[in-house]
């Protein structure tokens, strides 16, 4: 590997050099700015409908005290929280349920038709009673999170192991691998591409459903920090929820993307 | 031109090969037939399927798509079962009705897709069968592997992942992986089958140099007659489904082989041989618009 990346690999001065003069990095950065000169423009009232919409010069006004108050750090901890319990809970219970559902004829006749039962069921429908069941409303937030990656990740992991190259397994029992051996030594790594990806999707989902739950259910968080600026009326202060749960998003997604590249060396040639 | 030809074959045949002294991996095949689920769609793969391998014989199967070819390569690597007949492996049952199918690392398969495990590193593939035996310590399996490794020119890719190297390169880790474990057979399914013309050519010469080095026995399967005729000492083509021996073709080029063999008179003429009764049976499985089933 170290040697593949000696021989094809750029060094990052390069790869800068490299983007700034692409074509498509002026392009993107042209439509960039435009957006937010149309942006500027429109809610000047030089647009229609977007005379309540506040410039984006008061919004990285207001953005710039928010990052002064702790309420919004503790919003940002709350949700990532959340999310990290929900997500990684979804890992713990999905990845071996969805090996056991691929590995186990057995196993996936007793599980499988319960789980599409289920399944169709948005996250978002499991609010109510989650808030019965579930003693406080931290846990409730947090199982809706739950729900929203667990199916993902079984479905990829599962996916993942039906689609095993035969010839692997064949060929790791020809030199006399148990299925023991066979089961960690072949079909857990053959998985983690399928792994990786049930993350990335469900890391997304986790998002978009911890973010409804706290509107309706939660206290705090981005996202009721969103919806009391929205019942205060305070416009900026929406935008300024918005864009924090990008960020927050992306920040999410770049980890998970990072932990993946880690787990699959072979992945990464260039 | 034909005079040059005959005195580079001369030439050749002077060159020292060491003769034949493997012992092990004769195989023989009696009657095998295979019945793809009897009760239901009933598909009769194999029929009545006969041949006899020598120890150290290289060995090409060809016949048309799904005439069974697979199948039998299968049977005797241990994926699957027959429904008829037997075969030995050196005068033990290797496969039988009764037996269970049962693989092991004497008769190795390298597959047509190629099953390098893609997150092991080249070494860690080819050190997979004794280590999972527990015949080698690692560090044992590693110092062999890497002596192997050198013997075939791929030292330097052992830290690589199979996805690093070329298609040729990939075949050659997989047959080395084989060879670690010292099996008495080799089972070929296609291998250069999706190769290009020149990179076959470049793993033909390689695959012979092995076979001269090491003698094994290998059951080589194919669709490509030139490539079956230049790699192989015999050359059995196969029926259309169900698939049984139809003609058995000696090939009596010298070794080592030489690609100047591939336009001699001798190799044109066997080749003619084989395309006239390949040819046939292409048609009769076309005709009955029957598609590959292994």
């Amino acid at each position: 590997m170290a040697r593949a990346a000696k021989m094809y690999g750029v060094s990052f001065t390069v790869k800068v050099r490299r983007l700034f003069s692409s074509k498509g990095f002026v392009r993107g950065s042209l439509a960039v700015f435009t957006f937010f000169l149309l942006w500027q423009i429109g809610s000047m009232g030089l647009l229609p409908f977007m005379h309540a919409i506040p410039t984006p010069i008061e919004v990285v006004k207001v953005f710039w005290e928010f990052l002064h108050l702790t309420k919004y750090w503790q919003s940002w901890g709350n949700s990532f929280l959340r999310v990290a319990y929900g997500f990684v809970a979804a890992q713990i219970l999905g990845i071996p349920l969805g090996l056991g559902m691929g590995w186990n004829r057995n196993f996936k006749d007793l599980t499988y038709p319960l789980f599409e039962l289920l399944r169709p069921i948005p996250p978002l429908a499991w609010v109510p009673v989650s808030i019965l069941f579930w003693p406080t409303n931290e846990t409730s937030i947090a199982f809706i999170t739950f729900i929203g990656a667990f199916f993902t990740i079984v479905l990829n992991v599962l996916g993942g192991v039906s689609s095993i190259p035969r010839e692997l397994t064949n060929a790791a029992v020809s030199f006399g691998a148990s299925p023991k051996q066979i089961f960690w030594r072949i079909v857990l790594p053959a998985t983690i591409p399928s792994i990786a990806t049930g993350m990335m999707v469900g890391i997304g989902i986790t998002w978009n459903v911890v973010i409804a739950a706290e509107m309706i259910a939660g206290n705090t968080g981005l996202g009721r920090m969103t919806w009391e600026a929205y019942l205060a009326s305070h416009t900026a202060g929406i935008i300024v929820g918005m864009i924090s749960i990008g960020v927050a998003g992306y920040v999410s997604s770049m980890a998970v993307k990072a932990i993946s590249e880690w787990l699959m060396p072979w992945k990464k040639i260039f | 031109m034909q005079e040059v030809l005959k005195t580079k074959e001369a030439d050749q045949s002077s060159r020292q090969v060491p003769e034949c002294l493997t012992t092990e991996g004769a195989l023989s095949i009696r009657e095998v037939g295979k019945i793809y689920d009897p009760e239901g769609v009933h598909v009769e793969a194999l029929a009545k399927c006969s041949m006899e391998i020598t120890a150290g014989e290289f060995v090409a199967i060809v016949g048309p798509s799904g005439c069974g070819k697979s199948t039998l390569l299968n049977i005797m690597a241990g994926f699957d079962n027959l429904t008829e007949g037997e075969i030995f492996l050196d005068n033990q049952p290797l496969a039988t009705v009764d037996q269970p199918p049962r693989p092991g690392p004497d008769r190795v398969v390298v597959f047509q897709q190629g099953a390098l495990f893609p997150w092991k590193t080249v070494l860690e593939n080819v050190i997979y069968g004794p280590v999972v035996q527990k015949g080698m310590s690692v560090s044992e399996a590693e110092k062999r592997a890497k002596e192997m490794l050198m013997r075939v020119g791929l030292i330097g890719t052992e830290n690589s992942y199979p996805g690093q190297l070329s298609s040729g390169m990939q075949r050659r880790v997989e047959i080395t992986r084989a060879l670690i474990n010292n099996p008495k057979i080799l089972l070929l399914d296609e291998p250069y089958r999706a190769m290009d013309t020149i990179t076959k050519g470049a793993s033909h010469q390689y695959l012979l140099e092995l076979y001269d080095l090491t003698r094994k026995t290998i059951f080589f399967i194919t669709h490509d007659l030139e490539e079956a005729l230049f790699l192989a000492d015999t050359v059995h083509v196969m029926t259309s489904r169900p698939g049984f021996i139809k003609k058995t073709l000696a090939v009596n080029l010298p070794r080592p082989r030489n690609f100047s063999m591939l336009i001699s008179k001798q190799f044109m003429e066997m080749k003619a041989e084989l395309v006239e009764a390949v040819h046939q049976e292409a048609l009769k499985a076309f005709i009955a618009g029957e598609r590959e089933m292994a």
